[in-house]
């Protein structure tokens, strides 16, 4: 059993936890994640380690509620127990030691740039750019924390409420045409991070991006998490997470992940007649 | 001879209809009347070939006779000095190559002692009746660390832990077993068959840690030189599944046999969304390949829903690797198959789901390095399969994670651990591995003999090393 030391709401529908996991601190690099379950019965996914501290013996996540899993995870609160966490589970990401980075995050993804954006603040020769992307102000998440560490924080808001007026992916341009990057990093929805590739593809910049295809046991074993790089299959969960974006099949990716479309729909709606009808008991 | 019946006592099972739509298991177990009558046909042999055909040497003729005279406990306690998980080697030990084969009675036009069933029989008699108590062993002050929690790793850490010495494992997964949990489905192998066993070696002392990724979450050296365990044994399996390489293999619908069996047995996908893990079954599966794993697949795929449950093989039925049960159990329930045909190419629809399999005929041709028959294509017999699911049971390989974060470990070209076959010593002392992790995919009870005879080995390292320490 894995507890919930802290929680911290960062959005409505996003939260922090703190998770009391020693072994997984220990050896956390940036770029890494774990897999969990919430309870017995419950299923495997995977999410990025956002922050870890080896001598408290904490790992920190974050998670966004989108289907019947992560909303349960989001009834947990401090001293509750999550019944599975593995990791640190990937390859850690190849950073670099000197140079122009921009780590570029979207969703979850502007919390989980964290662990690389403070690994890269270790390395005095290089310059990270965070351009972090949100709808609105109020959903740009963990911004201090990463702010702190990065050479220049820039948020993006869809409607303009803070930082740059539109999406990642028109910052990312304009910072490319101004200051120019040797890598970029991205980090949250697939079409944020596709989007990405395009931008860096035409000024021959080397990307990564960190692929979620479906997985399962997160070991190497399943192969559902297989992803078409340069027409190679390679497992995210082994040779994973990080990826050449410009390899990146991500069309294939995108269309596995909907397989299971259906279910999820129909996991989600039994989910919540569950909680209106344990609503109206209590 | 001239009262030994003919024929083994025959086996309770399911009807075919009524069980390729359950998760139950298909044969329901001998009765006592039934175990005691069939243990009488054994004729207590001078020199019990059976016991050569097992590959640890089982005393199957002292179990049975024990058993023949109702005096079960005893026969209990003499077959698990040799074989710590008998209720599981009774279910799928291929016993039809092995002890039964050599069983004396062959010769004589009479089918063999049923050993499995009367292994299996006297395994469950123990686990209803309570477990029959071992002599508390003498406690040794080394500490070992298991790693993963298969048969290999079971009987390692059971045996050390009836030595006495403090014994952890570490799996991987969230749950114990191996492909004993994820892979061989419940209606061949309870679950709660393998979970009993492995209470039965909690309360060994032995202790259990889940979600421990050897080679990420902690490495051998680690276990050695910070975590404070004075020897390490390796028993990780070959989970590391075969894909192969034909266009359409990563449609929607396209699954390694390992994923398939993993989200229904493991994580009991067959119950969503009781249980949240879901799985796609269509209603024309095609599982490619025809061993056990296969055989496994496409059983499961009937009982998840599958109208048509079919086999796609490049070579012929007597090539196939599988059980005979198995197969037979399969042809019972309706599963239809294809031999001699090739997969080329996997075709998908506008979303990216399977749509069909495209195959050609192969005819058998020159023989190939194995002595088999090479399968050669047939020019011009490209057909189409329909199907909605495709399931690919290719074999596996030795997982690379603990391999590759392990310096100094040797590896063969098929990426398996080099281990000494005796003792399991690897080229790291104090480093020692056997089962599937060594062999290649292989079987249970080579699986178990092979950590048998590692924690023996382990046991006179730790014996020196403690000598070599006094005597300093
Ligand atoms: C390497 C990696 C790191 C991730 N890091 C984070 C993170 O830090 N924070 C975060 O909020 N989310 C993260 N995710 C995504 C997270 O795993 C999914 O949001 C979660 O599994 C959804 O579960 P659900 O039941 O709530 O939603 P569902 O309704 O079941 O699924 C919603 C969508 O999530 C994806 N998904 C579903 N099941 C899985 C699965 N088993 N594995 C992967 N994706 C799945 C599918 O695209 C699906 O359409 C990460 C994914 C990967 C692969
Ligand atoms: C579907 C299927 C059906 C089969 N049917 C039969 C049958 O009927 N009869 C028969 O005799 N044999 C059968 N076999 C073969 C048999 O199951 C295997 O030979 C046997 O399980 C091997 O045992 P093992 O202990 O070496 O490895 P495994 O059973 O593979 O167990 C290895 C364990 O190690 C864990 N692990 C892996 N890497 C790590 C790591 N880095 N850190 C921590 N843990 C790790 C894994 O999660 C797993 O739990 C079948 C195999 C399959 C796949
Ligand atoms: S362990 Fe397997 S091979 Fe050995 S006697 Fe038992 S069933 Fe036969
Ligand atoms: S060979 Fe057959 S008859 Fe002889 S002891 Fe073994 S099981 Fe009994
Ligand atoms: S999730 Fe199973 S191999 Fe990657
Ligand atoms: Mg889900």
């Amino acid at each position: 059993m894995y507890r919930i030391l802290k929680k911290r709401q960062l959005t409505p529908v996003t939260a922090l936890y703190v998770i009391d996991a020693p072994l997984v601190a220990r050896t956390a690099r940036p770029g890494q994640f774990v897999i969990l379950r919430v309870d017995e019965g419950g299923e495997r996914i995977p999410v990025t380690i956002t922050d870890f501290d080896p001598e408290a013996g904490t790992v920190t996540i974050v998670v966004q509620q989108v289907g019947k899993t992560t909303h349960w995870l989001a009834q947990h609160g401090e001293g509750d127990t999550l019944a599975d966490f593995a990791g640190p589970l990937g390859t850690p990401v190849a950073l670099p030691d000197r140079g122009r980075v921009a780590l570029v995050g979207g969703g979850f993804g502007a919390a989980a740039i964290l662990t690389i954006a403070k690994e890269l603040a270790k390395r005095p020769e290089v310059t990270v750019d965070a351009i972090v992307g949100a709808r609105t102000a109020s959903l740009l998440i963990l911004s201090d924390e990463v702010g702190a560490v990065v050479d220049r924080f820039l948020p993006c808001t869809d409607d303009g409420s803070r930082g740059y007026h539109g999406l990642v992916t028109g910052l990312l341009e304009q910072e490319i045409a101004a200051v120019g990057y040797d890598l970029v990093m991205a980090i949250g929805p697939m079409p944020m991070m596709r989007a990405v590739a395009e931008v860096t593809r035409p000024h021959g910049i080397p990307t990564y991006a960190s692929m979620d295809p479906i997985m399962l046991d997160g070991t190497g074993m399943c192969g559902a998490c297989r992803v078409r790089v340069g027409g190679q299959n390679r497992f995210a969960c082994v040779d994973g997470p990080f990826f050449d974006a410009h390899q990146v099949d991500f069309d294939e990716v995108t269309r596995r992940n909907k397989m299971y479309r259906h279910e999820e729909r129909l996991a989600l709606e039994r989910w919540h007649q569950h909680q209106g009808s344990c609503a109206t008991v209590g | 001879m001239a009262m030994i019946s003919l024929k083994k006592q025959p086996m309770p099972q399911q009807e075919p209809k009524v069980r390729a739509t359950n998760f139950a298991e298909v044969p329901l177990g001998y009765t006592l009347e039934m175990a005691v009558h069939e243990a009488t046909r054994c004729l207590q042999c001078q020199d019990p070939q059976c016991e050569k055909g097992c590959p640890v040497s089982v005393p199957v003729r002292d179990f049975i006779g024990l058993l023949a005279q109702g005096r079960l406990e005893e026969s209990i306690r003499t077959m698990k000095a040799v074989n710590r998980l008998p209720a599981i080697c009774g279910r799928v030990c291929p016993q039809e190559e092995q002890c039964e084969a050599r069983c004396v009675l062959n010769r004589s036009g009479r089918q063999p002692v049923a050993i499995g069933r009367l292994e299996r029989f006297i395994a469950d008699w123990e686990r209803e009746h309570g477990w029959v108590a071992a002599d508390p062993p003498e406690r040794r002050p080394e500490r070992v660390a298991v790693i993963g929690a298969g048969p290999a790793g079971l009987t390692c850490a059971g045996d050390l832990a009836a030595m006495g010495y403090q014994v952890t494992v570490f799996e991987a997964l969230h749950a114990p077993g191996g492909v004993l949990t994820y892979g061989i489905p419940e209606f061949r192998l309870p679950k709660d068959i393998v979970y009993a066993d492995v209470a039965r070696l909690e309360a060994m002392g032995v202790e259990f840690r889940y979600n421990v990724v050897v080679g990420r979450t902690v490495t051998v050296d680690a276990l050695l030189d910070e975590l404070g365990y004075d020897a390490v044994f390796i028993g990780t399996g070959a989970g590391l599944p075969k894909f192969l390489g034909i266009p359409g293999e990563n449609l929607a619908g396209v699954y390694s046999a390992n994923e398939f069996l993993t989200r229904i047995n493991l994580m009991r996908a067959y119950r969503f969304p009781e249980y949240d893990t879901p799985v796609k079954v269509g209603k024309r599966v095609a599982v490619i390949g025809a061993g056990n794993t296969a055989m496994d697949a496409v059983r499961t795929a009937l009982r998840s829903g599958a109208e048509r449950a079919m086999i796609v093989y490049r070579r012929t039925e007597a090539e196939m690797t599988a059980r005979a049960e198995e197969y037979e159990h399969a042809l019972e329930e309706g599963v239809e198959f294809y031999w001699l045909t090739n997969p080329v190419k996997v075709l998908g629809n506008s979303e990216g789901w399977v749509k069909g399999l495209e195959c050609v005929r192969m005819e058998l041709g020159e023989p190939d390095e194995s002595g088999r028959r090479r399968p050669v294509p047939v020019p011009g017999s490209e057909f189409v399969l329909p199907c909605d699911t495709v399931i690919l049971a290719l074999g596996t390989t030795p997982n690379p994670i603990l391999i590759n974060a392990t310096p100094g470990l040797e590896t063969n070209r098929r990426g398996c651990v080099v281990a000494d076959e005796e003792t399991g010593a690897t080229s790291r002392p104090g480093v020692f591995a056997g089962g599937d992790v060594v062999t290649g995919a292989a079987t249970v009870i080579l699986a178990m003999g092979a950590g048998q005879r590692a924690a023996r080995a382990i046991h006179r390292y730790l014996d020196e090393k403690r000598q070599a320490a006094a005597a300093d």
